[in-house]
């Protein structure tokens, strides 16, 4: 018992090394000799809680921090805002928190837990409908159509925050047939054909590939969404996080972060 | 050694003082899952509880989670009573993989199984397409959605619990009512039914109880709109992001009215089981 309990654990060091070793090992100098940092990398797990909405430009410049520092290792916890800074207040051990509004932000800096948050870039809303728009859904006015399916964020969430200042500011009482608990879940709902419409950020839309029309309304000027980030107060790799938080603001995040469809703070 | 030496040795051991090795895990096990629920009390806002139960979004999610979950547990007897009968009697090749398919539910993150259902359920599903194209009936972002998600989630619980009932039944009356000419049906019906109705109620409650604590499925093939699609736990889980106070109290009353139902169930029906 207790020799084959050695064997995995030695089958499982032998692999790490392996895997680490193959990490970096660009090189050609194989197993055996640590993989050179000669640049100042950082090194530890970064955790970092991020807004739902940031997921695929999150995984992009995760991977090319990774890259640069090599002994890093970037986590992702996306999900909305809301309940990433209930999470946040209640003790998760994150090192980053990127919000998707500032209310979530202040939120997390009202409790302590964070200051000095920078705005990093900025996210407007659009009418995502499925391909082909079957829905026939032209402006903000189908979303008053009870007959329409309609998916919104729920107003916890920043993007339901936002849908409903652009309502307000356009007078349209909006009919929804389901209120999501995250952007990324309404995206979902249009990917998979189940809405006619529904209000996402306009990065949405471009993550959302061949399945997802946009369509641009004026009232969207109205809710531009400011995403803040900061390092957290107790974050386990303080470090780590400055250095990833300097990643995003860096002319290298930004440029991933404009190519997905954000726009400067 | 007597019958009666054997019998009066098994209480003396019954009776005998606890193993450490047992005893202590027992206490902590127990302690991990009462003290939560403790927590919860102990955070309650007691002074606006009453207020926050008498309002009405609170009682529209109570009422439809009870709704909801009582209907998916009917679907789930209709359907699942006889599917237990099929693995358990019916003579069907590879019923192991059949038993082994039932319970994907158990295992699959019922997130996933929301998943699978818009994929065939939903309005451009392998199925709903033609739910919506011929009869204009879509399931997402309904009532009925929601018990459909419940129902999915729930039934192997039913279907479990009755097979092992079944299994664990005597085939000799079944076998004995065919002889005296009994259909099978009327074999199900008259003698089976009546041997397993502990089983059934006991798979009947587990049901239940699972379907009223449904979330990941509903919230994922139902949406969530109040009124309609927002049962108590999607409800909890909005109010946590923005209320904890009211998500609190959510839960207490979701707690209350599943212990009451379940209490008194076991009171009516189980206690021949234990």
């Amino acid at each position: 018992m207790s020799r084959s309990l050695r064997a995995v654990v030695l089958a499982a060091l032998a692999a790490v090394s392996l895997a680490s070793a193959a990490c970096g090992s660009d090189d050609g100098n194989p197993a055996g000799s640590a993989p050179t940092s000669a640049k100042a990398g950082v090194s530890g797990g970064i955790t970092v809680f991020a807004a739902a909405s940031l997921t695929e430009s999150f995984d992009a410049i995760g991977r090319r921090f990774q890259e640069e520092n090599p002994d890093a290792k970037v986590t992702f916890d996306y999900a909305g805002s809301s309940a990433l800074s209930k999470q946040i207040n209640d003790g998760a051990p994150a090192d980053v928190f990127a919000s998707a509004a500032p209310k979530n932000m202040d939120e997390v800096v009202d409790a302590g837990n964070a200051s000095e948050p920078t705005d990093f870039v900025s996210n407007t809303l659009m009418i995502a409908v499925p391909k082909g728009n079957p829905g026939g859904i032209r402006s903000l006015d189908d979303f008053a159509d009870a007959s329409k399916k309609i998916a919104l964020c729920a107003p916890e969430v920043p993007c339901g925050a936002a849908a409903e200042k652009v309502f307000e500011a356009a007078g349209i009482t909006p009919q929804p047939d389901t209120l999501e608990q995250d952007v990324k879940a309404v995206l979902t709902k249009v990917r998979l054909g189940e809405v006619d419409a529904a209000l996402v950020y306009q990065t949405d839309v471009n993550s959302g590939g061949e399945e997802v029309e946009g369509i641009e309304f004026p009232e969207a000027a109205d809710a531009v969404n400011v995403y803040p980030i900061a390092v957290l107060k107790d974050a386990p790799n303080p470090e780590g996080a400055e250095a990833f938080v300097d990643f995003v603001l860096s002319d290298e995040g930004q440029a991933v972060l404009t190519e997905a469809g954000f726009d400067k703070p | 050694m007597t019958d009666q030496a054997t019998r009066g040795a098994r209480r003396g051991r019954r009776r005998g003082r606890l193993p450490a090795v047992l005893a202590v895990p027992a206490f902590v096990g127990l302690a991990f899952l009462v003290v939560p629920l403790a927590g919860l009390l102990v955070r309650a806002p007691w002074s606006t509880l009453t207020e926050q139960l008498l309002s009405a979004e609170v009682g529209q999610a109570l009422a439809l989670s009870l709704v909801c979950a009582s209907l998916a547990t009917a679907v789930c007897v209709v359907l699942g009573v006889p599917l237990a009968w099929l693995l358990a009697r019916g003579d069907l090749p590879g019923r192991g993989v059949l038993r082994a398919l039932v319970t994907v539910p158990l295992v699959l993150p019922p997130v996933v199984g929301g998943v699978a259902l818009l994929l065939v359920l939903g309005r451009r599903g392998l199925v709903g397409q033609y739910l919506h194209d011929w009869f204009g009936i879509s399931l997402p972002f309904t009532t009925a959605g929601v018990v459909v998600a419940e129902a999915f989630v729930a039934m192997p619980f039913l279907v479990i619990a009755v097979e092992g009932a079944l299994r664990a039944a005597d085939p000799r009356y079944e076998e004995a009512a065919a002889t005296l000419g009994a259909s099978r049906w009327l074999t199900f019906r008259r003698v089976t039914l009546p041997s397993i109705a502990p089983g059934v109620v006991a798979g009947t409650v587990l049901c239940w109880a699972r379907a009223l604590g449904e979330f990941g499925a509903t919230i994922t093939f139902a949406g969530n709109f109040p009124g309609k699609t927002t049962t108590m736990p999607l409800a909890v889980y909005l109010a946590l992001e923005t209320d904890p106070g009211a998500a609190i109290v959510l839960s207490i009353v979701l707690l209350i009215v599943s212990i009451v139902v379940l209490v008194s169930l076991r009171d009516r029906w189980l206690r021949g089981l234990s």
